[in-house]
């Protein structure tokens, strides 16, 4: 490491700067722009740099990176088509809340706003899909400027920070001085939640009848899992899941409701309108999520807590606000709860008689495959335990349905923005990450063309993901919303003359493809994936085409109205 | 319902983008907005009319402090406030109109700032309200062109 004080260029203070913030891995391109920076990189060792195949690739696999670990990705790419290449992953980061810090390369100073070459406004385009961003203009204000972006990166509501580098900064030089303390005015996150509203919280808490959890991403970005198990357990109050929510308290658990929503649980969406309490904890009341506001949780108090104030009575007007820290605040209620409480055998008894009605089940046959089939067995061969990443469509609602994640920080996937193509390279990120459970990811066969490049770099750098490719060769999310509520107008989402033999196409990539057919097969060819790590590994499912998502809530229904089976059964194959 | 909301803003190139953007971004209203530096070159301040129902300024308000570059965001609505927006407008000098329109600058305390063979061109300060008030009186007189400020407020001093 460099010492403060000492004369440094501008690529130089980039490197010093991520060694100080303790970055392991750089997701990168090079070029023009950046051409001083991948000088000084030649001989950095202590950083590894990934060299990935398209920019966007970068992106994902940040936030696959940062998701799986808890700390921010670290993109590097030139200016221009480079930058803007960045801005799906930079869009999907900012609406799951992922730390993330971007490096753009820029054209000289001089010449910015001349249209130079390879030159975009990269901070006007990401201004509105950044937690902020910044253009560096003095190489004396790079230390500072990086230190900031980090800073804002992973405090408060995590997110996406842009810095956009000029090629004359990057090789102008100056003394290189390390802030360490930072301080930003205009950013304050509050963190501790207020402390009568949490009184308040966990005196409601106390008496409710019928509580209900209704918990997000917020509880695994401030590590609050073991803080939510333990009132959880302690008060029996059962716990319903949002997509990214996953995983925050252990799917095996009796009080585990499962996902809520648009392709949640019977069981947790009829909760949530009979429910008395509704605990809020780090989740947004997104549309998928509350179907027909004015019909959600009608009957409850709402207590909500979320980091950002901005969450608190956007989609639906709560009774208890509390802004802080999800852990702070469920540590905070655990503290302040009273001796004595309700007894909730009723409520709980009353939920696993709507789980016996309406149970998450699929039929199994002996020749044809179903993708439900394929979670099942994953989840049981690897017990819960894998880094799950998606794509999206379909298969990730089955995922999300199916698998049962037991830990925190075990599903990684685009709910948000929606992103396909995400999968492969989230999987990619997060392989860097973890080392010490398999990752694997779970893709259909539109979203896996999207990102099909970055095979390339999984092999180059041997991660041994599982990559499950449940080909059903339709874009079968929106098939089935086709068949739903467009009178069965297949338009453009038939893949199956145009998709290429992706086991062959895998192969060529240099990635062990196996293929399977039917469960017999799907069963052995999952073991062989996961026993296999000398490398990336492919399995192509090859599942039948026309099965759907239930239970399902339309968009724009009450999520008590849910759908259980197609309305016209006769279109089933 | 409208609202006045005066915010302190880092004084930095983008910030009026962030905030005009942000609006654009969520559905806001956003009738005026003006900025300029204050006591302190580092800081300036911005001046936003907006219209909406309780909770959609609530919303804004929160918004507004979401911004890494803003400082401090009030509604200055319901408090003790001072609002002025500055006109500029250019009248057609015929013959006729000549007295009248000299009768409304006294009337209105106008100021002439120019004043041309075919025109003349008056300054006006003042609330918002006499602003409109202003205009909709010259317009029968023959308005060739206006400059509205938008509206700068700040809460009033203490006692």
């Amino acid at each position: 490491m460099h010492t403060s004080g000492q004369i440094m260029n501008g690529s130089e203070i980039l490197f010093e700067c991520l060694r100080r913030e303790h970055v392991e891995y750089i997701f990168g391109y090079p070029g023009g722009a950046l051409l001083k920076v991948y000088e000084t990189l030649h001989d950095v060792k202590d950083i590894k740099h990934i060299l990935v195949r398209h920019e966007q690739g970068a992106t994902h696999m940040a936030e696959g990176y940062a998701r799986a670990t808890g700390k921010p990705g670290v993109v590097l790419v030139t200016s221009g088509p480079g930058a803007t290449n960045t801005v799906t992953g930079i869009s999907n980061a900012y609406m799951d809340s992922s730390p993330m810090v971007v490096f753009t390369g820029q054209v000289p100073s001089t010449l910015i706003g001349n249209d130079a070459f390879q030159e975009a406004d990269i901070v006007g385009i990401t201004r509105p899909i950044t937690k902020h961003n910044f253009l560096v203009k003095d190489v004396k204000d790079m230390a500072i400027t990086i230190r900031k972006a980090f800073f804002l990166a992973t405090q408060g509501r995590p997110g996406p920070v842009l810095v956009d580098l000029p090629k004359d900064i990057l090789s102008s030089e100056c003394t290189f001085n390390w802030p360490e303390k930072i301080d930003i005015r205009g950013f304050k996150p509050t963190i501790k939640g207020h402390e009568n509203q949490i009184r308040k919280a966990a005196a409601m808490i106390a008496r409710a009848k019928q509580p209900l959890l209704y918990v997000g991403g917020g509880v695994i970005a401030s590590e609050a899992s073991d803080a939510l198990r333990k009132l959880a357990i302690e008060q029996d109050i059962p716990v319903t899941m949002t997509l990214q929510g996953l995983g925050a308290f252990p799917g095996d658990h009796p009080l585990s409701m499962g996902m809520l929503g648009m392709h949640g649980t019977f069981w947790a969406n009829q909760a949530i309108n009979t429910c008395d309490l509704l605990i809020t904890v780090g989740a947004r009341f997104d549309d998928r999520v509350t179907g027909k506001i004015d019909t959600f949780a009608t009957h409850a108090y709402k207590i909500h807590n979320d980091i950002d104030p901005t969450n608190i009575d956007k989609n639906v007007k709560v009774d208890l606000p509390v802004v802080g820290d999800s852990r702070c605040f469920l540590e905070g209620v655990l503290k302040a709860l009273p001796k004595t409480r309700e007894n909730r055998q009723a409520w709980l008894d009353k939920i696993a008689q709507w789980q016996k009605e309406c149970p998450l089940t699929f039929t199994n046959e002996k020749d044809t495959l179903k993708t439900e089939f394929v979670i099942d067995e994953v989840s049981r061969q690897t017990r819960g335990n894998a880094v799950v990443t998606t794509d999206v469509g379909q298969h990730q609602m089955w995922t999300a349905q199916h698998y049962k994640f037991i830990n925190p920080r075990s599903i990684i996937t685009s709910g948000g923005l929606g992103t396909m193509g995400y999968g492969l390279p989230a999987a990619i990120g997060a392989a860097f990450g973890i080392q010490d459970r398999p990752v694997v990811l779970f893709c259909g066969d539109g979203g896996f063309m999207m990102n099909i490049q970055e095979l390339v770099t999984a092999v180059s750098y041997k991660l041994p993901i599982k990559i499950f490719l449940i080909n059903n060769n339709f874009l079968g999310m929106v098939r089935q919303w086709q068949e739903l509520f467009h009178q069965e107008k297949y338009s453009f989402t038939d893949l199956q003359q145009s998709n290429p033999d992706f086991v062959r196409v895998a192969e060529a990539f240099g990635v062990k493809a196996l293929s399977a057919g039917n469960p017999a097969e799907a069963e052995k060819a999952v073991k062989e994936a996961l026993a296999y790590n000398e490398g990336p590994v492919l399995v192509e499912f090859k599942v039948i085409k026309k099965d759907m998502v239930f239970p399902m809530v339309p968009a724009g229904a009450s999520i008590s109205d849910m759908l259980f089976e197609r309305l016209n059964p006769k279109t089933m194959v | 319902m409208k609202h006045i909301i005066s915010v302190l803003v880092e004084n930095k190139f983008g910030t009026l983008n962030r905030v005009a953007a942000m609006f654009s971004a969520r559905g806001f209203n956003l009738e005026s907005i003006s900025i300029g530096e204050t006591e302190d070159n580092e800081i300036s301040r911005m001046t936003i009319v907006t219209r909406g129902d309780d909770s959609i300024i609530s919303q804004i308000l929160k918004q507004l402090n979401r911004l890494i570059d803003t400082l401090k965001v009030v509604d200055v609505t319901n408090k003790p406030h001072i609002s002025r927006e500055v006109l500029l407008m250019t009248l057609n000098r015929g013959k006729q109109s000549q007295q009248e329109i000299f009768n409304l600058i006294d009337v209105f305390k106008a100021k002439v700032v120019d004043i041309k063979q075919k025109s003349i061109t008056i300054e006006v300060v003042g609330s918002p309200d006499k602003i409109n008030t202003t205009i909709e009186m010259f317009r029968p007189l023959g308005i060739k062109e206006i400059a509205r400020s938008g509206t700068v407020a700040m809460t009033r001093g203490e006692s």
